[in-house]
């Protein structure tokens, strides 16, 4: 079906009244609920949004105010969502994980009034910081366990806020009336949701989206990728981040699909198998957990199995990417490829829940190389994007049939990109954001005179394919004292590739050379200690094991050799590395939450390393601070060592290669 | 018992009262001569050091074993033994001291044996797996799947318990003892074996089973912490004697107990 783009809309709440009238008794949720799917239309969605807006109003919620939802993928927090949109309200989403630290800080900023949160952990945790958010009034809450017994004069049940709105709506019909006039009076321009970004460069930053421009941006990749009112994707990655806003939230409006939401975020594996969707999106992270899972799963299988699985998997890796990309095979290829789909790809992409996937992305960081054949090989339509938040949000994607691992697609319809003279990456996209809340000097700051949005990431257009490579953040780029460029996550990810290492921080801007701090990963490198008895008590044991550091001392000279390949890089690789004796972690503030390591924080909380790392010494003590789960706090000494390596001999440069 | 939407469990009546128990084995005396009673919607406490009759009196209590001498009164009404299936009928449920499951059925299945008390269509009838009996099905798998919901085990349904870890496998052992609807729950050691951690999620859930379905509980534990925290009332025993009964603090404060546990100069 083609999608007429004038017949969309300008706001959500609007193209949820299409879809009522479109898709009626079509699917537009699905909830796992005491073991069952249940299962709701559009028209019933719109019902129930319709209700659940008028009781928000009469709870006090009014035009230009803003909302904070707080808590995981669930129906309830989506229609929260669209009845503060229906009332011209301003949905703002959390995180469900965040501390309360975090979640004060948004809800201050964002100056909520209301909150809607999932359940007593969220409601806890607002209660824990009420002394910071003065403004906050009024809150509902979705599940009821455990709240029987707190004072609700300012909290709410959802169900019966949306009995209230029901019941007023069936006593008087003017209150039917005022709520179309409201939903009328909703323009395309008005601020349709706050996303607040991740804070990868320090303090989070409330993006302001506006509906009409949401929904332009979501019916053009609606269209790339060819999604209708029959297909159906899971949502299960956090509702406050910008790709299940769009992926899930506004594409499913625009294109009329139905969102499903897991049981629970730990049964979201098993419930993707029961739902097959159709589109699908997963971060390189998240595909590279359930590769190993398969992996040592097959490992402990039968012998007749685990031959079967490594000699087709072979043959996938030969043909397979071939066959999806519909380059010629031989004949003796397909026909293998033909009898593994039947014994071995088949069966596997069920077991994981991706036999119906049409199209399935991912994005966020640089997907390994050979993660991303695998999935390919077997036959999911897996691709990249690259997108931001600002952005609303893809800038580049793959079409299908042009795949490559290292790039991140063309650039997407009506978005006009540039790349500055630094190599800063610049768009323009029909999502475009408009502006960051409250803080119009940032919002100066990320805009060219000309309109242009600055991404901060560091690019270029590849000649060959004409597709958009991503190094790195524009203002990492930094260079050696010796002038050769130094890309810290570009090294870093080429680390990160190897199952054994879980992250990597690479440091060498105005230094010398290149140094590198590694996390290990614990179930890789811990499953390799039980094949090699290697005895160990605890992470920090094992981080600092002489074999260990022996195995990824071969994975540092395997990088080298791979930088000194490429005449730009020669210079950038690694002379000195440490294994670091404690995992980074989001809690610590280590890593952001979507788990992109902070750079600058981390040399200054292990600023012993560091130091040591350049001043030639081979071992260093630190000791470092670190939260627990509960919120305790505790300290971590450990002496870690300090190898060097040999660096490869940069090749002569034969006359002027390209 | 809690009224429909009401907000408080009234702990008053007397649920269950053991009277004058006598248990021997042989020549060894487990239980000499205990009385307490237990009321309802209250958490009871039942410590002692090892070997103190505890188990003894929970396995009196739910008919496993016959004491030779003294009455028990269960809602009202007064025996001198109680049979397991008797005891199972009037709505006491329990757990065990080492997980009693079955070890090759998923925890669905296990919670799901709970019920089969409450089935009444027969085993012919649940064979054919037809009309009424399927509708019973259903609706017991309703219940079920509410247990599963509030123990937070969905994600562990289809599992064979035998693959569970520990602090998994007493969460569905208590599921299968709720899916019996009991007025009385006994727990044998809740939280033997238990991490910290586990041991606060099971704490947690021991109130919210009070609080939540207003059952009333009588628990074995070991470690005093969790008892002194969950518990309203705690009867100590000590070589099959009752030597204190009361509010946590005090029986804290006894001299009879802290001589039980650190032991005197004889």
């Amino acid at each position: 079906m083609a999608i007429d783009l004038a017949a969309h809309p300008d706001t959500f709440p609007k193209l949820l009244i299409r879809n009522a009238n479109l898709y009626g008794s079509r699917p537009a949720m699905r909830h796992k609920d005491l073991g069952i799917w249940q299962t709701w239309t559009w028209a019933q969605v719109l019902e129930i949004v319709r209700a659940y807006a008028v009781g928000l109003s009469r709870l006090g919620l009014k035009r230009g105010e803003t909302i904070a939802i707080v808590g995981g993928n669930r129906p309830k927090l989506y229609w929260s969502v669209t009845a503060a949109q229906m009332l011209g309200a301003v949905p703002v989403p959390v995180y469900a994980d965040a501390v309360a630290d975090e979640l004060s800080f948004v809800l201050a900023h964002a100056e909520t009034r209301f909150a809607a949160v999932e359940d007593q952990e969220q409601v806890d945790k607002i209660m824990s910081v009420m002394d910071r958010l003065p403004k906050l009034e009024e809150m509902v809450y979705d599940e009821k366990r455990g709240l029987r017994d707190y004072d609700h004069s300012h909290l709410h049940p959802m169900d019966e806020i949306i009995e209230d709105g029901r019941k007023a709506l069936r006593q008087d019909p003017s209150v039917a009336a005022w709520l179309d006039a409201e939903i009328a009076a909703g323009k395309g321009s008005d601020p349709s949701i706050i996303l607040y970004t991740s804070g990868t460069t320090g303090a989070s930053k409330g993006v302001v989206l506006t509906g009409e421009r949401s929904i332009k941006a979501a019916a053009d990749t609606v269209a790339f990728d060819h999604l209708t009112e029959n297909d159906v994707a899971l949502a299960y990655l956090p509702l406050a981040w910008v790709g299940d806003h769009y992926l899930n939230y506004a594409q499913g409006l625009v294109a009329g699909f139905c969102t499903a939401c897991p049981e629970s975020t730990d049964t979201a594996m098993a419930d993707l198998r029961e739902i097959g969707p159709t589109f699908y999106f997963a971060p390189p992270r998240t595909l590279e957990v359930l590769l190993t899972r398969v992996m040592i799963r097959m490992e402990d299988a039968g012998f007749l199995k685990r031959k079967m699985f490594h000699y087709f998997i072979g043959v996938a890796r030969r043909y397979g990417e071939r066959i999806l990309n519909g380059q010629p095979v031989p004949l003796i290829g397909r026909l293998l490829y033909w009898l593994g789909n039947i014994l071995i790809y088949g069966p596997l992409k069920n077991v994981l829940g991706f036999s119906r996937v049409r199209v399935a992305y991912t994005a966020g960081e640089a997907i390994g190389p050979d993660l991303f054949a695998f999935y390919r090989s077997i036959g999911l339509n897996l691709k990249q994007l690259y997108g931001q938040t600002e952005a609303f949000l893809y800038v580049t994607a793959q079409p299908d049939g042009e795949i490559y691992s290292d790039t991140v697609g063309p650039v997407c319809p009506n978005v006009d990109l540039r790349i500055a003279e630094n190599g800063e990456v610049l768009f323009k996209s029909p999502g475009m954001f408009a502006g960051y809340f409250k803080d119009d000097a940032k919002t100066a700051e990320v805009m060219t005179p000309d309109g242009y949005v600055k991404t901060g990431d560091a690019g270029y257009i590849d000649e060959k394919t004409g597709h958009l490579k991503i190094i790195d953040r524009a203002k990492d780029v930094g260079k050696l004292n010796d002038g050769t460029l130094f890309p810290p996550k570009y090294i870093e990810n080429k680390l990160k590739f190897y199952p054994n290492i879980r992250e990597a921080v690479a440091y060498g801007d105005k230094r010398d050379f290149v140094a590198v701090m590694i996390n290990i990963d614990l179930t890789a490198v811990g499953s390799w200690a039980e094949r090699n008895n290697v005895v160990y008590g605890s992470y920090q044991e094992l981080a600092g094991h002489p074999q260990v550091y022996d195995m990824i001392e071969k994975h540092v000279a395997e990088v080298n050799r791979s930088l000194a390949q490429d005449k730009v890089m020669a210079g950038a690789q690694i002379r000195r590395f440490l294994i670091l004796h404690k995992e980074l972690d989001a809690d610590d503030g280590e890593l952001t939450r979507t788990q992109k390591v902070r750079r600058g924080f981390i040399a200054e909380r292990y600023a012993p390393l560091v130091k040591a790392l350049y001043d030639g010494s081979t071992e260093a003590d630190i000791s470092t601070e670190v939260t627990f789960e509960d919120g305790r706090k505790g300290v971590i000494k450990a002496r870690v060592k300090i190898h060097d390596m040999k660096t490869e001999p940069v090749p002569a440069a034969l006359g002027k290669a390209a | 018992m809690r009224a429909p939407g009401g907000s408080e469990v009234a702990v008053g009546d007397v649920l269950l009262a053991v009277e004058g128990v006598s248990l021997s084995f042989g020549g060894v005396n487990a239980v000499s001569d205990v009385s307490f009673d237990i009321r309802k919607g209250e958490i009871r406490a039942i410590i002692g050091p090892n070997g103190a009759g505890k188990t003894s009196m929970l396995n009196v209590i739910n008919g496993f074993y016959q004491p030779q001498q003294g009455r028990i009164t269960f809602k009202g009404e007064t025996r001198s033994k109680m049979r397991p299936y008797e005891a199972a009928h009037g709505g006491i449920a329990r757990t065990f001291q080492n997980v009693a499951l079955f070890r090759g059925m998923t925890a669905l299945d296990n919670i799901m044996a709970g019920r089969s008390l409450k089935m009444n269509k027969g085993f012919v009838w649940q064979l054919l797996r037809y009309g009424p009996a399927m509708n019973e099905e259903i609706a017991h798998r309703r219940r079920v799947e509410e247990i599963i919901d509030f123990l937070k085990i969905q994600e562990i349904r289809r599992t064979p318990v035998g693959r569970l870890p520990y602090g998994l496998q007493k969460r569905v052992e208590l599921g299968r003892a709720l899916a019996m609807e009991p007025e009385l729950l006994l727990l044998d050691e809740p939280m033997a074996g238990m991490n910290i951690e586990e041991k606060e999620d099971m704490s947690r859930f021991v109130l919210d089973v009070n609080d939540h379905y207003g059952t009333t509980i009588a628990l074995i534990e070991h470690d005093m912490g969790v008892v002194m925290d969950l518990s309203d009332r705690v009867v100590v025993l000590d070589h099959g004697i009752k030597i204190a009964d009361g509010t946590p603090d005090e029986v804290k404060g006894n001299q009879a107990v802290i001589d039980a546990y650190l032991g005197v100069a004889h």
